[in-house]
């Protein structure tokens, strides 16, 4: 039963449009409002757009069909996308797919049957990279990173997600569901953004070998600082910590550009 | 000497919120903002072309150049779009840079329309990245309200809005005129060029279009001069860059290091490749990229040393691939990545790319015969600078290559009649269940 949009939903489809310097540029998170209102994009939707950006609903239907994040059947509370892109696949994602989709006993892009019990439903998709390859095999849920996944723990996610548990992103919020990501997506916060960590342990991989063996990028050229002979305050925030000694020296270097060209000349 | 690795755009990731304003501002942030002002727009883009910067995107365009072919006789408004539609096979490191650090992008931004003259810019995220997006709307949000966004910024005279844009699955949005398509709410598909994007992009205005990585990259320019950045790097392949390991490696993840770093010193960073295997292939810059092996661990990875060995730098995506992998099967999936994505606007690619989907995959099954090697090099002749844009292209890299380098692995599925590898042994389990 899909309840038709509403004023506010109107309201905001209008205030996607007015975002932009022409009108259309809006479609794409218009049609992600409307996923979020409805579901799907429905062929209401369709019209509506269509008819507040002036352009006809066959051209909006031509973008609608085009993205794959546009659903024109109903997907689950959670959309479950498992990477099969090569390196996912290799690491382990191909397997992952192949028993999510024997234990929801679906094929790619389809939903599980919501069971007597269950609080919400699960559909399954095997999706593209998802930029997380430090991370494989990935799972994304409602498009939450479930970074470093195996069959078996994919298969007790989604049945705490059936069962509605919570289940927390491993680089993010606790998951929402399809229907309130679609509408961030659109450009309305839902006041999550301070969940989760900064970076996930693969992200600072690089970073703690660089902290453990004292590597740092070179000094920031001071404003007057002449080649090669930093002056005695660039010497001294040598020893202090590298960021704010850049923002430190940031503050009095209006000539900057010419030293730096300078000691360009000088190499 | 500079550093093995050089922490820059990475160097506040492991900072308590160090997606907020506060975090950012604490590290020095927005002033290289009130320096930039200080300089003539001018001034600006001449810092960003000495420094040698080029465009972290994949292709190595000079940042500052792209700038200066902004005609600003032009009477029509100026646009700058950030590209952060990441999605190449491999490629992950803009993804964890806005998650963490979304306010050196939005700085980035300023202090680049400042120099272009654009009082509008656009950031387009692809929508699957759902706390990315969380994550760069804050930041902006936090800008305005701090007075970095908005009018009259720091007093300056100068006026920037700026709109985070969700894209909707599509990968063919990477290519720039594509993204331009999808943000004027258009099915995402490449536009003929001439005219470039500097002279008719965003709504038919002067559009520079720059990658995350790349405009991230400009407030420490500006900050620290054009010769700190050109110090770091090789001849050519200036400044700093995010490497991203993965696959099968002991400690995947993200590497900041200049340009000019090997494989080989990489790989001994992360541990090596997974114990008890050996490296067999590698991309260099995702999917699009030939496919390297072990005997180019010492190439250089810059723009020109990469180049030299027959593939491309691309993004510094290294996927790493050990002796349990089936090439054929790597390559059919990139393959069929390809057919899935091409956007249908040209023949060569849209045909192509099924056709090469349905000869690897007979070939993968053990079927076909020998000459199907040669159909698919002549498959990929037909595409390679015939399609329309570079994802014809990059379909035909990781064909080509593997046959390059491991033809007898090819001919093997058919002597053999299948694939000869177990998919199991290559998982990141694989070596646990062994010893459960």
């Amino acid at each position: 039963m899909i309840t038709p949009l509403d004023d506010k939903t109107l309201g905001e489809l209008r205030e996607i449009a007015a975002r932009y310097p022409e009108k259309r540029s809006g479609l794409l998170p218009m049609l992600h409002l409307a996923q979020s209102a409805q579901g799907k994009v429905t062929p209401e939707a369709i019209e509506v757009c269509a008819e507040i950006l002036d352009i006809s609903p066959a051209e909006v239907n031509g973008v609608a069909t085009f993205y794959t994040m546009y659903k024109r059947h109903g997907v689950g509370d959670f959309h479950v996308g498992v990477c099969t892109n090569t390196l996912c696949a290799v690491m382990g994602g191909d397997a992952i797919f192949a028993r999510l989709k024997d234990h929801l006993d679906v094929g790619n892009d389809e939903v599980a049957e919501k069971r007597q019990g269950d609080q919400y439903s699960v559909s399954l998709e095997h999706i593209e990279c998802n930029a997380a390859c430090d991370y494989a095999p990935v799972v994304m849920v409602n498009w939450e990173f479930m970074d470093n996944q195996t069959p078996e723990g994919a298969v007790q996610m989604v049945e705490s997600l059936r069962a509605g548990h919570d289940v927390r992103s491993t680089r993010g919020p606790r998951l929402c569901t399809w229907r309130e990501a679609e509408r961030v997506l659109a450009g309305f916060p839902d006041g999550l953004v301070d969940e989760g960590p900064a970076a996930g342990p693969a992200s600072l991989a690089g970073l703690e070998i660089a902290r453990e063996q004292g590597w740092t990028a070179p000094e920031g050229a001071p404003a007057a600082a002449a080649v090669g002979s930093a002056d005695s305050k660039q010497g001294a925030v040598a020893e202090a910590d590298t960021s704010r000694a850049e923002a430190e020296t940031v503050d009095e270097t209006s000539g900057a550009d010419e030293a730096g060209a300078e000691k360009k000349e000088a190499k | 000497m500079t550093s093995t690795l050089t922490p820059v755009l990475t160097d506040m990731w492991d900072v308590d919120r160090s997606w907020t304003l506060a975090a950012y501002e604490a590290k020095g942030g927005y002033q290289a903002l009130d320096k930039a002002f200080g300089m003539s727009q001018d001034d600006v883009i001449t810092a960003v072309k000495d420094s040698g910067l080029r465009g972290r995107g994949g292709a190595g365009f000079p940042t500052g150049m792209k700038w200066s072919f902004i005609p600003q006789d032009n009477p029509k408004p100026k646009y700058l779009v950030v590209n952060a539609d990441e999605s190449e096979p491999g490629t992950c490191k803009d993804i964890p840079l806005m998650m963490a650090n979304p306010h050196v992008l939005v700085e980035g931004v300023i202090v680049s329309s400042y120099a272009i003259r654009a009082n509008k810019a656009f950031i387009y995220i692809r929508g699957e990245v759902l706390h990315v997006i969380r994550r760069v709307q804050a930041a902006v949000q936090e800008a305005y309200a701090a007075g970095h966004l908005g009018k009259n910024i720091h007093g300056s005279g100068f006026d920037l809005d700026v709109v985070v844009h969700a894209g909707a699955g599509a990968y063919i949005c990477g290519e720039e005129t594509a993204l331009l398509e999808g943000l004027e709410g258009r099915r995402g598909q490449p536009r003929l060029r001439p005219p470039f994007p500097a002279v008719a992009g965003l709504y038919a205005s002067p559009t520079v279009i720059n990658n995350v990585e790349s405009i991230a990259s400009v407030p420490s320019i500006v900050a620290n001069g054009a010769a700190w950045f050109a110090s770091m790097g090789t001849e050519k392949s200036k400044g700093y860059g995010i490497f991203s390991l993965s696959g099968h490696v002991q400690k995947p993840g993200q590497y900041e290091a200049p340009l000019g770093i090997t494989l080989r010193q990489l790989l001994e960073l992360a541990g090596g490749v997974r114990a008890g295997h050996d490296l067999k292939f590698w991309t260099p810059g995702g999917s699009s990229t030939p496919l390297l092996t072990a005997e180019h661990l010492d190439v250089p990875l810059d723009f020109e040393g990469v180049g030299a060995a027959g593939s491309m730098l691309g993004t510094r995506a290294l996927q790493i691939f050990d002796d349990s992998v089936c090439v054929v099967r790597a390559v059919l999936r990139w393959t069929e990545f390809y057919k899935h994505e091409s956007c249908g606007k040209c023949t060569p690619c849209r045909e192509g790319t099924w056709w090469l989907v349905q000869t690897l995959a007979r070939l993968e099954k053990g079927q076909g015969n020998e000459a199907d090697l040669d159909l698919l090099l002549d498959q990929c002749d037909n595409i390679l600078g015939r399609s329309f844009c570079a994802l014809g292209d990059g379909a035909t890299s990781p064909i080509s290559s593997s046959i390059q380098y491991f033809r007898d692995e090819y001919l093997a599925h058919l002597t053999q009649g299948g694939c000869p590898f177990d998919p199991e042994r290559s998982t990141a389990w694989a070596g646990q269940e062994v010893t459960a």
